[in-house]
């Protein structure tokens, strides 16, 4: 339950209300449409219906013509103006990297790909505006799926893409890998579909850009997760604007889960086109362009080999994955299928030999880049689908077949097969506090006696392990990204003592304004309320990478850990210098700094703040002011992990399938707020039960989206779940101060794989071994009637 | 995204409204509830230049007891329909079926007459409308008319209102003694609309089924009686057995396609299913 905070007391693990939630709740958060600026005009996009077409002629006169009008821009002018492609942010050998102009040159390649945008008084006059844009293509065949666009004869993508591969890419040992196949009991093959997600983020993105001639600056609020990277590359790489020229500020944001990292083509139009027209122009998306232009996930196409020994012990796996990354590369893509994937292939598990194989593959689909676990939730659905594969095929139970192959406890750090080592983990306890939970042998009796009646229950496990933490610089460096991904923290006494703190993580939900004041009330001995959290303009914050893979709480958060201890610290000398006393013999608590032994020898934070700002009465070494920065660069990634279960029922008859009962047992480390660690939960259980159910992106053979709504691209409600039973272990991140995890991810790491293991579960009476996602009512069905031998 | 531009009308009464009808000739549109409406209108899918108001009419969306039938304005929400005493105790079936429909929002704002009057193939009410034996009431430039549900409903977003005309009531039989009815709703998990509903209002009288009437909507061009259901139900027992053997024939002369739905097969099945469960709850409540 919720508590309010006590000063003084360790707010740490404390289920404090979020901070931020009333002014959400009530209408009074500032979100970027909500900005007003002076003389603000408004974008419209003209956008391509044909997913691969040659641009021969744009016609804006009847656009130009109407009034309140200002301009019509193409990529045309956009590139004899000198604006620059937008560059994808990751990098590997032999990658061929189409041109990504915001507004397109020549050709488009995907359905929804921009090719104009109107610059008009009002939004309603651009949208007509942009309706009278006449645009002459050539329409051409196209491919929508990797699989198809890497067959010989493809429709190409690119030209200088050859065969539509972006990239092949393959980590572990191959000869290893093949001769412990060649030489297992049982080898279980498996292929399995990771579907192409769309993200759907409850803001839609938008930007607002109003450029200043007097100081030559420009400011852009911006939907987004990572101001700072937003300025780096807009301004370095595409706009040629130098950063102290140019200002990102991510104000108010409503979720991410991924798709607001990336650099769009929209915020580049419309950073341009403000010094173009001399006016403020903004932008907001409509639910259907973010279907068509905001970056999708997942989209793999894999093939498992897990080969066992006679005692059901893996002794090798060899995956091969190809990975739609659409018609161009954004920020992350390259990373997501491949460092983000394979490298977490081993996941609980003792695996001697494994190898990946992946191959990217450009289509004429709207880009694909990380989306709320990236990589990891697709790596975590080849092992678990795989094991329950697996565990059928051998006769083993798929909770003793995980339990077999568990990393011992004793075995950490444990260097995995495909790169990473697991610092630390302990796996057995969150399998069996999730197996309790559940009543595992309680439900095999259920299941038993409900088949003997007709009635389909399933079970099904997902013992998962994510790296997340995002990430250690010189690691990241070397595998290709073209940033590091430290984080900053600033801590800003005043004179009060009332703190700022300046964080270049960023929330787009995730609570930081509260659990960061968490740690400083914690650390100071001050209330929440007297902790005010800034993040999200390039303005204010030092130079931080945002928030994305899980990694506020154990990189930002740890940044500002650090920055307390130094301000700590140093007020410590002070009071020491008030106190008359040696600095190591002055203790820090519950506010107050006092002489060992003797607690009525004291002085409070509050007073020593005051004494670093007046500067008379310090030590005379000392610089006046109580401020400190960190840049925490973490050590290694954070590996939070846990088993989760799901339990369901299959309406034999109409296919439907309800989830009865969800228990996720969780180890995120220390935890710093529980309500809220649940909420991430929640959301990420619920967004990966959609995969395995209900979501699904689809396209026809033309490139044409067919779910491209609300109305028939099915996002989870909450009449649809169960109540959720979370529990925890705790296993303290040894990389970083506070001994936290990333817990905004893991949800939708393991749940995908749990249900639709469970819904595979249940229909194994019929010989059903699997299905590919999502598992909708006429699948099942059908799969059903194919196995009675019906149609 | 934006709707193209239009000019918006109040009407103060039924007689504005159709003056305002006739004004504009081909250009105008009603607006009751707006929730079919104006999700087309910002696709751009219409763009009508005119946009009269009937939402503010105020006898318009009165719900009486007219002794043998329930009156119910046009305008009425959803929600008054659904808590609305007289409904509830005369016509339940039509209070369940309106709790089917889309969330609170979406019932708090959507109307019985512009659910109707849209005609989506997938919408609830029109199957409750046909279990029911419902009567529309039409006012246009001639006069008031009267339209029995059956002959109301005719082709997709196609009802057999004339150009001019507008909805200005519902007129539903109030149930009597042994006659119970169940709606049994499979909604699209996206959408929230029925992939397939099916109303089912059956009259027994000495353990003999003696009337029964069954709408489908959803996996038709429009919403439908399922005839030969209805055949399979009448002067036969109350039993489950007679209940398994009509449901067999709900998809008789139905075509189905397949599509991102499901198969042909599956919608067939799904027809099946549901009458069979609407039809046993329908049976229990009459016999209750
Ligand atoms: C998100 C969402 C989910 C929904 N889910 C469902 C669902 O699950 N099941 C379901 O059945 N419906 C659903 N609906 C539709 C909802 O029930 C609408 O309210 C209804 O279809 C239309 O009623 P309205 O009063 O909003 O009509 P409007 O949108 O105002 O009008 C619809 C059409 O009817 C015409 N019209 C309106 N009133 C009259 C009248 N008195 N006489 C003649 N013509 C008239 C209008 O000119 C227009 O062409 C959903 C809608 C939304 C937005």
């Amino acid at each position: 339950m919720a508590t309010t905070a006590q000063p003084g007391a360790s707010l740490m693990g404390a289920s404090v209300r979020r901070k931020e939630d009333p002014r959400f709740i009530t209408g009074t958060g500032r979100y970027t449409d909500d900005l007003k600026l002076a003389g603000q005009t408004y974008a419209a996009f003209v956008r391509s219906p044909h997913a691969n077409a040659t641009i021969n002629a744009i016609d804006a006169s009847a656009a130009l013509a109407i009034p309140g009008v200002h301009a019509v821009l193409t990529g045309e002018d956009m590139k004899k103006a000198g604006v620059n492609p937008i560059p994808p942010g990751w990098l590997h050998p032999g990658i061929k990297i189409a041109e990504y102009r915001a507004l397109a040159v020549g050709r488009v390649a995907h359905v929804g790909n921009a090719v104009a945008v109107v610059i008009a008084d009002s939004p309603t006059i651009a949208r007509d505006a942009a309706d009278a844009v006449v645009v002459d293509y050539t329409d051409h065949p196209a491919v929508a799926d990797a699989v198809s666009a890497l067959k010989p004869g493809a429709p190409l993508v690119h030209a200088d893409a050859p065969g539509n591969v972006v990239f092949t890419w393959q980590l572990g040992d191959a000869a290893a890998t093949d001769a412990a196949i060649a030489g297992a009991k049982t080898v279980v093959k498996q292929h399995l579909v990771n579907q192409r997600l769309i993200a759907n983020a409850m803001e839609p993105r938008a930007s607002l850009a109003s450029y200043d001639p007097a100081a030559d600056e420009l400011t852009l609020y911006v939907t987004s997760q990572n101001p700072h990277v937003h300025r780096l590359i807009m301004g370095a790489f595409v706009l040629g604007i130098p950063e102290h020229k140019f200002r990102v500020i991510a104000p108010d944001v409503g979720g991410g889960f991924g798709s607001k990292i990336f650099i769009y083509p929209e915020e580049c139009v419309v950073a341009w086109a403000s010094k173009v027209v001399g006016r403020p122009v903004k932008w907001t998306a409509t639910r259907s362009e973010a279907y068509l232009t905001d970056a999708h996930g997942r989209d793999h196409d894999t093939d498992v080999e897990m080969a066992f020994d006679a005692n059901g012990k893996i002794v090798a796996l060899r995956v091969k994955t190809v990975a739609n990354l659409g018609a161009y590369l954004t920020l992350f893509a390259p990373a997501v299928p491949t460092y983000l994937y394979g490298t977490l292939l081993s996941g609980q598990y003792n695996i001697p030999a494994i190898h990946v194989d992946v191959t990217a593959a450009y289509t004429h689909t709207t880009p694909v880049d990380a989306y709320r676990g990236a990589g990891r939730p697709e790596a975590t659905y080849v092992l678990e689908r795989t094991l329950d594969v697996a565990a059928r095929q051998l006769g083993i139970d798929p909770a003793e077949l995980r339990r077999r192959n568990l990393i011992a406890p004793d075995a950490f750090p444990f260097q995995t097969a495909v790169a990473l080592q697991y610092d630390s983990g302990n796996y057995e306890p969150a399998l069996d506090k999730a197996l309790a939970m559940v009543d595992y042998k309680g439900f095999r009796a259920q299941q038993a006696a409900a088949r003997a009646k007709g009635k389909l229950l399933g079970i099904g496990l997902s013992s998962y392990i994510e790296a997340c933490g995002l990430a250690p610089s010189h690691i990241v460096g070397s595998l290709g990204a073209q940033a590091g991904l430290y984080e900053s923290g600033v801590v800003r006494i005043h004179p009060t003592g009332k703190v700022t703190v300046l964080t270049g993580s960023h929330s787009h939900g995730q609570g930081h304004e509260t659990t960061f004041a968490q740690i400083v009330a914690s650390e100071l001995g001050c209330t929440i309320d007297d902790v005010e959290i800034v993040h999200g303009d390039t303005g204010r914050v030092p130079f931080g990478m945002g928030t994305y893979g899980s990694r506020s709480g154990a990189v930002g958060g740890a940044a500002i850990f650090n920055s307390l201890q130094k301000v700590k610290e140093k007020g410590r000398k002070i009071a020491a210098h008030l106190l008359e006393a040696a600095p190591e013999d002055v203790d820090f608590a519950g506010g107050n700094y006092f002489v060992k032994g003797s607690p009525s020898r004291a002085k409070g934070f509050g007073e020593v703040a005051l004494a670093a700002y007046l500067a008379h009465n310090i030590p005379a070494d000392m610089e006046p002011g109580l401020e400190a920065t960190t840049f925490f660069n973490p050590g290694n990634f954070v590996f939070p992990f846990g088993t989760h279960i799901a339990a369901v029922e299959v309406d034999s008859e109409t296919g439907q399938v309800t989830v009865q009962r969800y228990v996720a047992v969780d180890d995120f480390g220390n935890v710093i707020n529980p309500m809220i660690v649940d909420g991430q939960l929640h959301g990420g259980i619920a967004q990966g039960t959609a995969q395995a159910l209900w979501e699904g992106a689809q396209y026809d053979s033309n490139g044409q989206l067919l779910t491209g709504s609300l109305m028939n691209y099915a996002i989870p409600k909450a009449e649809f779940l169960p109540n959720f039973e979370t529990d925890r272990t705790v296993t303290p991140s040894p990389v970083n101060p506070l001994g936290v995890k990333g817990a905004g991810e893991a949800g939708t790491i393991a749940s995908t794989a749990a249900v639709a293991n469970a819904v595979i579960d249940a229909l194994s009476p019929f010989g059903i071994t699997h299905l590919d996602m999502p598992l909708t009512p006429a699948k099942i069905w059908s799969a059903i009637q194919g196995a009675k031998g019906g149609n | 995204m934006y709707p193209a531009s239009f000019e918006y009308h109040p009407a103060a009464s039924v007689q504005d409204a159709l003056a305002l009808l006739a004004k504009y000739g081909d250009e105008p549109k009603l607006l009751a509830g707006g929730h079919s409406l104006i999700p087309v209108m910002k696709l751009r899918f219409a763009s009508p230049a005119h946009l009269i108001d009937i939402g503010r009419i105020p006898a318009l969306s009165a719900i009486t007891d007219g002794g043998s039938a329930v009156h119910i304005g046009a305008t009425a929400r959803h929600a008054s329909v659904v808590s609305s005493p007289v409904v509830r105790q005369k016509v339940p079936l039509l209070a369940e079926v309106a709790s089917h429909i889309g969330d609170p929002l979406i019932r708090n704002m959507g109307t019985i007459g512009g659910s109707l009057a849209h005609a989506d193939p997938a919408a609830d009410l029109p199957a409750a409308m046909l279990a029911l034996g419902a009567t529309l009431v039409a006012t246009g430039p001639a006069g008031t008319r009267t339209i029995a549900a059956d002959d109301f409903f005719t082709d997709v977003f196609t009802t057999a209102l004339h150009p001019g005309e507008m909805l200005t009531e519902i007129r539903v039989p109030a149930r009597g003694a042994g006659s119970g009815g169940a709606y049994e709703k499979n909604p699209d998990p996206a959408s929230g609309y029925a992939i397939v509903g099916i109303a089912a209002q059956v009259q027994v009288s000495g353990g003999t089924i003696t009337a029964a009437r069954v709408g489908m909507t959803g996996l038709g061009p429009k919403a439908m009686r399922l005839a030969a259901v209805e055949g399979a139900l009448t002067g036969k027992p109350a039993t489950a057995a007679t209940v398994a053997a009509a449901a067999a024939h709900a998809a008789d002369g139905l075509v189905f396609v397949d599509d991102a739905r499901g198969s042909a097969a599956y919608k067939g099945n799904l027809a099946r299913v549901h009458t069979r469960r609407a039809l046993a709850r329908a049976l229990a409540a009459a016999t209750a």
